[in-house]
């Protein structure tokens, strides 16, 4: 990245983000971020960016939320010891429990948060993207909460490969719309939200759904995910006697990364976020945008980009949904540049594999785009040993059950296998 | 005379002639690349201004029309490169407009694109992507070589940044006719009259109306209130049908007169 940074800037970035400065009233990252949209979208967007700046701050703003995270949400949600883990992988790992938050991931802090704030602008209906799903369940969830009208694009690819919550969004009283075009998965679904709400700048909210796109949603959505990383923070001082020597979070758009790391940016912990690997290193057979990527702007925003030589924007290959995506949030691509955050890459069958050590050992179906941050935990842990490791399990592997039975188990012999 | 310049004269010597302008828009390469070089020069035959859409892979702005034609001529190789070869050394008069999404812009270095425009006969660039505030570097590296970044104005635009936009934009000012993007078949919004006449009172340059103009009446319609009508989907819709562009177009000029 030092075409994009030079080096004499580098620590003077890192500084500003420690000391939340960033973004800046333009939206940057440093370089990253900003906000590349058409012109009808702009004065929506100031609209929000008004709304943000007025609401999200305010006490009875604070408070609403504060009371559907604490009562609808569930949270605080737990922070587990692992002990089989940590005898296995020869280090304390410690397990922030997202899959514990209602509709089962990380995903609905943002969206209940959103949707408290589409309600105080006055949006006459919700629209959202989805590609694994669980955004959509939960955008469809804290709509019918707050009975706002919700309709939610989802690539027909991924709705094929996440029917349980297809159906799901439609008991909730959303309306699933299946994006046909482009790549039919998540990127696809975000074109044509984005489509629907030129149609309509003053009506809609668009209800994005990672810490991507154009100023503000990724401010926004980092800081009503920093939850996460708040309550890690908080919880790994009194349960386990201290922080960690290192969290891990898997990263695709990079919201419930951004929500752990951001809260613990000034704490001498080593930062990863894990990428989906896919099934190879090659264009289009990943989706490893800040281990492979280039700078670009997609979808709203100047941040590192899978695409060709020409500026296409690539297609992506990875066994989970949410995180086959080839952007990622512009305060990842920064936190890489300036070198407070290491990224890395699991593949498709180091993170099934890791799924299925985590189910055996502890209990617990983690969603495959959590098992990713697994996957690179227990390398890490391989070559650190007796270290203190949080990983954030960013949602559950309910979902994923119609993905996992194409898969032979790996080292387990399942009864009846 | 500028190179930008060049776009606004061709639209008002065509009012001068009591005309309404004609900017048509082709999807470089589409349907068939070797036949691009043939089918633009047909279309400036016709047309004032050309607009000559370079394929992205997420049209964002975009109906299903130019996502097809996008997404087809992609598959087919055309590139920013591969049209600026096709159009090195053409004998085309009618000034030429590229209308591209910011990152094939991005990739292919905003000092090389202002040259090759220059040395093609490329006056200008729509990029509906990139609105005023993040248009700096490129305005610059376009200004440079006399080129124009042509500004889009939309019915959602308040009045006070109307103004602003007319007067930063270069060869004309682009009046988006619907809330909506391109391609849509459900006609001219009915207070049509008052937005255009509105946007051609704030710009010092012509104002082109673009977005679901489909056909002669369509034309007459816009032809009233302002300078130029500009026609992409229902084009690239003729050729995608193997039909002949010019005799679509040669229709729509005699509305426009």
């Amino acid at each position: 990245m030092s075409s994009v940074i030079k080096s004499s800037e580098s620590e003077e970035l890192l500084q500003a983000l420690l000391d939340g400065r960033l973004p800046d009233e333009r939206g940057r990252f440093g370089p990253f971020g900003g906000r590349y949209i058409p012109e009808t979208l702009v004065p929506a967007f100031e609209r929000l960016e008004q709304g943000v700046r007025e609401h999200l701050p305010s006490e009875s703003f604070q408070e609403d939320y504060a009371r559907e995270l604490r009562e609808w949400v569930g949270r605080p949600t737990a922070l587990s010891f692992a002990p089989r883990l940590s005898e296995r992988w020869g280090t304390e790992v410690w397990i922030k429990r997202e899959d514990l938050a209602h509709t089962g991931a990380h995903k609905i802090n943002n969206a209940i948060g959103q949707a408290l704030l589409a309600k105080r602008l006055g949006a006459e209906r919700v629209i959202a993207e989805t590609g694994a799903g669980q955004h959509g369940v939960a955008s469809a969830a804290a709509c019918a909460r707050l009975g706002l009208p919700c309709r939610v694009y989802m690539g027909a690819v991924d709705i094929e490969r996440q029917a349980p919550n297809v159906d799901r969004m439609h008991r909730l009283g959303a309306e699933v719309f299946p994006v046909e075009s482009g790549d039919k998965t998540l990127r696809a679904a975000i074109d044509e939200a984005l489509r629907e709400w030129v149609s309509d700048p003053a009506g809609i909210y668009y209800l994005l759904g990672s810490a991507v796109g154009a100023h503000p949603y990724p401010y926004l959505v980092r800081e009503l995910q920093s939850v996460i990383g708040k309550e890690s923070r908080e919880q790994m001082t009194r349960q386990a006697g201290g922080l960690p020597d290192a969290a891990f979070a898997c990263v695709g758009g990079g919201s419930n990364a951004i929500g752990l790391f951001y809260p613990l940016l000034n704490d001498p912990i080593e930062l990863i976020g894990v990428e989906a690997g896919g099934i190879g290193n090659g264009l289009g057979e990943n989706a490893a945008t800040l281990a492979t990527g280039t700078p670009g702007v997609l979808q709203g925003s100047y941040s590192i980009i899978l695409q060709d030589k020409d500026g296409n924007v690539q297609e992506t290959q990875s066994v989970s949904a949410g995180l086959d995506y080839s952007g990622v949030g512009p305060e990842h691509a920064l936190l890489q540049a300036v070198g407070r955050v290491k990224y890395v890459a699991a593949s498709d069958d180091e993170a099934l594999e890791a799924l299925e050590e985590l189910c055996e050992l502890e209990g617990i179906l983690t969603a495959l785009e959590t098992a990713h941050a697994y996957a690179y935990a227990k390398k890490w842990s391989v070559d650190n040993p007796v270290k203190r490791v949080l990983i954030g399990n960013s949602g559950r592997g309910d979902k994923d059950m119609p993905t996992l039975t194409k898969y032979p188990p790996r080292t387990r012999k399942h009864a009846g296998a | 005379m500028l190179a930008h310049e060049k776009i606004s004269a061709a639209i008002r010597d065509a009012n001068a002639d009591g005309r309404t302008a004609l900017v048509p828009f082709v999807t470089a390469g589409y349907p068939q690349p070797d036949e691009f070089m043939a089918t633009l020069e047909s279309i400036a035959g016709i047309g004032d201004v050309v607009e000559i859409g370079v394929p992205f892979s997420d049209p964002m702005a975009d109906g299903m029309t130019i996502q097809r034609s996008s997404f087809a001529a992609i598959e087919n190789g055309v590139t920013l490169r591969w049209i600026f070869e096709q159009l090195d050394g053409n004998h085309i008069d009618t000034p030429l407009l590229m209308m591209s999404y910011l990152n094939p812009l991005l990739a292919f270095g905003y000092e090389k694109l202002a040259e090759r425009a220059r040395e093609t006969g490329v006056c200008g660039f729509i990029v509906p992507d990139l609105p005023y505030e993040e248009s700096a570097d490129l305005r610059a590296a376009l200004e440079a070589q006399g080129l124009g970044l042509v500004q889009l104005v939309t019915p959602a635009t308040p009045a006070g940044r109307r103004k602003m936009l007319a007067e930063a934009s270069r060869g004309f000012v682009y009046a988006v006719t619907i809330t909506g993007i391109t391609g849509g078949d459900d006609g001219l919004p009915a207070d049509l009259a008052g937005y255009l006449d509105a946007v051609t009172a704030a710009s010092p340059i012509p104002v082109c109306a673009g977005f679901g103009i489909r056909a002669a009446d369509d034309v007459r319609n816009v032809g009233r209130h302002a300078a130029g009508a500009i026609v992409g989907s229902a084009l690239v819709e003729v050729l995608e049908r193997g039909e002949n562009p010019a005799e679509f177009l040669q229709s729509l000029t005699l509305a426009a007169r």
